[in-house]
Parts: C-alpha cells; structure tokens; sequence
C-alpha cells in the first residue's frame, strides 16, 4: 500500500516541485537560525529577548527543520508543505502577539510580518498545486479515498533474538511498557483484547481490538472493532536482522483521529507528530528489550522543557510503572 | 547540594539544587570527590552548543565515592571509589557490543533532537545539552550515574589527580593517537595542545611514534608539551607557517598523521579567521575548522587524519579535493572511553604515565565560573582546572 509515487515527469508537476524543494530547504536554514541562535534572532524580527522568546523561536526552529527534512526527504511532500501553511499561521499569531507587547519593537515586526505573509502566500500556492496534481494523480490510478486516515510506518533493530521480540510483543499487556500513549491493555481471550489510552486535554480513549492475523515469530496484526473512538488497524513485522545483530521490526499503522486531517495537523504543530510518536515507542521497545527498562535523564523524567538537574520529586519513576 | 549551572552565555553559577536519585534499577549515586572542567565545556559556555537550558548542571569529567546504587548494579558496592566515563553506555546495543560505547543506542532519551540535526544519534553525555539527553553532569558533591554496571571503573591507591583523566581527556588523547595506526618511523603532527592535545602527544609517543611535533600559539603550552608530554618539536603558529615548517621538519613528505585537537572554535590567521568567526556569527556556518583545513593540507599523501576536537554542525571551506587526490583515510569520534578505562589504568600503575601533569590549577566547586573564565582567557597560563567539592 505505499502511497501514490510522484512523479516529476508529468505535466506541470516539475516546478512545484522544485518550488517545494526550495521552500524545504528555506525551512531547514531558518529552523537551524531559530535553533543555534534563538536571541539573536528574536532581536532581528523584533521581538522582546526574554526566556519565553527564545524558547518559542527554539521550538519553532524544530519545527522548521522537521518540516523542512520531510520536504525534502518526501516523494510527494504535499503534507509537508501544508504542514509549512499550518506553521506560518503560527508564526503570523506569534508575531501578532508580539505586535502587543511593550517590550517589542514595531518596526521590525512589521518587516518580519510581511516577510511571513509572502512566504506563506508560496507555500499556499504550492501546497495546493500539489493537492491538486496529487488528486488528479489518486483518480488516475483509480484509487480515490486511499488517503483518508493517517498512516505511519517506522522501523528499529533490536539486539534480541527474533523469538524473543515476538512474543514480548505478541503479550499486549506489554504494550503500555513502551507506548507512551497507551495506559493499559487487558486481554480478554484469545482474540480480544481492550485498549485504554491517553487522549488531548486529560481524557482518555478506549476500544476493543480483535487479533487478525498471528503468524508466529514472523507477523501480527490486529484492528479495533466497531464503534471505537478511534477507528484503528496495525500490523508489526518480525524479520532476522543480517549477520547477528538482532531483529528488525517493521510497524505500521492506520487510524482515523477524532477530528479528522485537520486533528492530525493541529497535533503535528505541537509536537504529537504521529511518527515522531510511533518512533518514540519504538525507541523505548528497544530501551526495554536490551536494557531492561525505559531509560532516563534527569530532564527526560518531567514532560516539557525541564533543566538537566536532578529535582524534588520526579514525575515518572521506572520503578513505581 | 551545590551544582554548577550553566545559566546562559558566558555565565555558570555554583547553586543550590536537588539531591540526585536513584531513578533507574542500574543507576549509582556517586560523591563527587574531584571533577574537572573540560575544554568542551567551554563551547557551551560560549554558546554554540544548541539546545542548553539555563540550570543545567554540568560537568562530564568526574569521579568520586560511591554512595547508593540501585538494584540491577551488581558489581559496585557503597563506598566504592569509582571514575566515571564521559558517555553513557547500556553495554548491551549493536554499538556497545562492538566496544563503539559513545554511540550507544539506549542512552540518549532525547535522541529524536540529535537525529534530525545528524541522522542518527549517538549516546547520551552528563552535563552536555538536551540533544545528547538532559543528563545532569558531576561539576556538583553528587552526580548519579546511569548503566554504573558498564561505565565507572574502581580504582584504588592511586590519588585522584593522578586517576581522574580517565574519565575523558587522557582516553580522548589516547584515541586520537591509536586511530593513526603509528607504524615505526611515523611522524605525528598534533594541533592544539589543550590538554586533550597534551595526552595525544603523550599518547603518540607511548605508542612508538617516531617524532611529535605539537602545534599552538601559546607559549607555556607548547613549553608543556616539550617538556611534559613529549614532543620533539614545537610551532608557534604566530611567528612561522605551519606548513612550510612541518615540510621541513619531514623532510617534504609531511607528518605521516595529523591529529586536530582543536574543534570548532579554533583560532588561526588574521583573514581566515576573520572569515570564519563572520561566518559562524552570521550563522552561515555553525564550527570554525581552521586547524582541520590545515591539517589536510598538511598531511602526507596516503596518510591519516584523526580528528578528536569537537565539532557540533557544519563547515565550510572544506578541502574535499586534496583529501580526496591524497588518499587520506579519516577517523574521528566522540571517545569510546569504557574501552580504554582497564589498558590506560594499568598504564598509570605501572608508572608510564602520570596523567596529573596538565594539572595548573585546583579550584573549590564553588569557584567553578572563576575557574571557567581563567581556562576562557588563558589567564596565569591556565591548562587544567580540578575542582574539589
């Protein structure tokens, strides 16, 4: 099922690739700016150089590269430049904020705010340029509605025997070990199993999901059964890894956010990138096969920006999970 | 306790924080008894490090006492006197099981930063940023330490100035010196003679070079590396040109391998400088590879260039073309430091080596900004600040 090859070839396709391109790099250049020199360039633009300056432009330098390496790294990169659309509202809110603040310096917001509103007038213009070839592109192949949902797919290596992962895995009461999402899964037979999750804002999600696919040491698949709040399919590879060095996993996942596309977008520019997410899991899979447990920092322990110093009482302890 | 806290630019400041705790099963809490302040440190004492926060604790090289250790620690027991390595490392990893322990693959929490500066990220480091992890580090009275089970070493008898270069300097150095693969005959040209620099002259010699031929600006410290480290020759990049001079010294054939123990903010001729530190100001390159470029120019076709100093981004001007028409090979990396604890040990006990010759200055933790500012300028021909808690 991989997504709808780009290709450049195709009528008016080349420039706004090309386009995107440059807008990719353009991202990578300013997030590296935004993230080696925060301060400097808060006075730039005009903004107060305060700690909550500096700290927005770093998250925003993130951000810029992140979105910048997807252009850059993607076939079709039409969510990433959308997902540029969706930061240049963020940024032209930071800015109109500013705009507010004694502190600041108008003049230069005012520089600094037309440079935003042009840009983001090319990335709207690519963004939907390439939707619209994308679609056009979809149709062709005769395969409309492919796209609804968010897929993610990521990959690690692990130094444990393939045996080993499988069944760790194929025991979903692990699941909440790794998952930072997950708060617990109980298995109810052989089949089903119940899902509860962290959601937005202090709630939580559930559903039941039913096993659909069990080939041992090799692959599991399972989805959630009907009437979950979020409608979801996965499907975890086991492979041999080359010359001893453990287990290759292969994940990928399908499902539906409650708010749809544009869920997934608001999620994406505060960080809750899916994939990002997915390859945190796995990440901490890998930390618990090999080590042990889930491993930490002295800042990793506190969600948010924490300084590296030991604290009162740590938020999350391995020993108390 | 008291912690030395980066808190901004050009500013540290001894604080009072938290106690550390145990928060994983392999994790030791170590009484800080001595800690040094690093050359690295000062690059994110001068900011170009990314991703610090104001209040983290520095510090990577440290050793110390023993106090708590958590329930997977086997091999250490309370009271023990431990010196620390500056990477973190599981031991258990696709890296750590080939001895690569600085690109541990478990110990960064904050890896996802690291990957999208480098592709990959390597292990995690005390006292040394977010993206290497939000470890706080041992320039404080405790540090804990995690994997104790793989890391520290025991040391006993010895004093700790003579033991405490184990945890960073004297393996960084003695690397430096083993990636250039000296065969007899070998001449070895080391740039900078920080105290990095000093032990891989040191180093170069214990491993059967030739001739060392150490390069500065500083007058004590290349008078430090001739009568203390070894080197048979000396070049005041001030008043000669190290290339013209390094011909003349090999015969024109150039060293046979050139370490840079120098970094990202080198300093260098008045133009090329300049060009450079505009350059990083303006953001357009983030290290200034003075002393690298130098180095490849300088290196004898078919030669080895290995490079310990710390580089944190990107470059420019690089000298793709003569690396590439002279068949240099290149080595670098943060140091594997586990995998030189035990060999460079016994080298200390059995008196090869006395690594607390770089020592100038010793300090209590609580003058840490003082001791920062003197190791900065080069003041009182400053070479190697130990603090004491």
């Amino acid at each position: 099922m991989a997504p709808p090859r780009w290709r450049e070839g195709n009528g008016t396709g080349k420039s706004v690739v090309g386009t995107a391109r440059s807008l990719g790099w353009f991202s990578i250049g300013l997030g590296l700016a935004e993230v080696a020199m925060p301060r400097r360039l808060a006075r730039m633009i005009g903004m107060d150089e305060d700690d909550s300056s500096r700290n927005i432009l770093f998250a925003y330098g993130l951000r810029e590269i992140a979105t910048g390496v997807a252009i850059l790294t993607s076939e079709r990169p039409t969510g990433a430049v959308w997902a540029r659309v969706g930061g240049d509202v963020l940024d032209l809110a930071t800015l109109g904020r500013a705009m507010a603040d004694d502190d600041s310096n108008r003049g230069r917001l005012t520089a600094a705010t037309a440079a935003v509103l042009g840009v983001a007038a090319l990335d709207l213009f690519t963004g939907r340029r390439l939707s619209r070839d994308g679609e056009r592109d979809t149709m062709a192949r005769g395969g409309a509605g492919v796209e609804s949902g968010i897929r993610v797919s990521e990959t690690v290596t692990i130094a444990r025997p393939r045996e080993e992962v499988y069944r760790f895995w194929r025991d979903f009461t692990n699941l909440p070990r790794f998952m930072e999402h997950l708060e617990a899964v109980q298995v109810l037979d052989d089949r089903r199993s119940h899902w509860r999750a962290r959601a937005p804002a202090g709630s939580s999600v559930e559903w039941d999901a039913e096993l659909i696919e069990d080939q041992p040491n090799e692959r599991i698949s399972w989805r959630s059964v009907q009437e979950a709040d979020v409608a979801n399919t996965g499907t975890v590879r086991f492979q041999v890894a080359p010359g001893n060095r453990g287990t290759e996993i292969h994940v990928s996942l399908r499902y539906d956010p409650p708010a749809g596309r544009l869920g997934a977008l608001v999620a994406k520019l505060f960080g809750e990138e899916p994939s990002e997410q997915v390859k945190g899991d796995l990440r901490r899979l890998k930390q618990v096969l090999e080590t042990g447990e889930v491993v930490h920092s002295d800042a990793s322990v506190h969600p948010g920006l924490h300084p590296a110093q030991p604290s009162a009482a740590p938020a999350t302890r391995e020993s108390e999970r | 306790m008291k912690a030395n806290c980066w808190m901004g630019k050009k500013k540290v400041e001894v604080r009072d924080v938290p106690d550390p705790k145990i928060l994983n099963s392999r994790d030791a809490i170590v009484r800080v008894t001595s800690t040094a302040i690093c050359g690295s440190d000062l690059h994110l004492y001068n900011g170009f490090i990314p991703t610090m926060e104001r209040g983290d604790v520095l510090g990577h090289e440290f050793m110390g006492e023993v106090v708590e250790t958590g329930s997977g620690v086997k091999n250490l027991k309370v009271g023990d006197r431990v010196v620390v390595p500056f990477p973190i490392a599981c031991g258990a990893c696709n890296m750590c099981q080939r001895d690569l322990f600085s690109l541990c693959e478990n110990s960064n929490p904050n890896a996802w930063i690291a990957e999208k500066l480098m592709g990959h990220s390597p292990a995690g480091l005390f006292g040394y940023s977010h993206m290497l992890g939000g470890y706080a580090g041992g320039q404080a009275e405790y540090a804990r330490v995690p994997f104790a089970d793989v890391g520290p070493i025991k040391v006993n008898g010895l004093p700790d100035e003579q033991v405490l270069f184990l945890s960073d300097i004297f393996p960084t150095g003695y690397m430096g010196a083993e990636m250039c693969n000296i065969q007899p005959g070998d001449v070895i040209a080391v740039w900078g003679c920080g105290p990095v620099g000093q032990f891989a002259i040191a180093s170069a010699k214990l491993l059967g070079a030739e001739r060392v031929i150490a390069i500065d600006r500083f007058p004590y410290r290349l008078r430090m590396a001739a009568e203390k480290a070894g080197a048979t020759e000396t070049i005041n990049y001030e008043q000669e040109s190290v290339l013209e001079r390094l011909l003349e010294l090999t015969g024109g054939r150039g060293p046979d391998a050139c370490i840079d123990a120098v970094g990202m903010e080198a300093h260098g001729h008045a133009a090329i400088y300049a060009y450079d530190r505009a350059k990083q100001a303006l953001m357009l390159e983030s290290d200034r590879p003075i002393a690298l470029r130098e180095a490849i120019m300088a290196c004898r076709p078919g030669g080895v260039l290995s490079v310990i100093g710390v580089y944190g981004g990107f470059i420019d001007k690089f000298p793709m073309g003569p690396l590439m028409n002279k068949s240099l090979t290149v080595r670098t990396g943060q140091t594997h430091v586990q995998r030189y604890l035990r060999p460079l040990l016994d080298r200390i006990e059995r008196g090869e080596i006395d690594p607390s010759f770089v020592i100038t200055h010793r300090l209590r933790l609580e003058e840490a900004s003082e001791g920062f500012e003197m190791f900065l300028h080069k003041r009182d021909n400053c070479e190697k600040v130990v603090l004491t808690a």
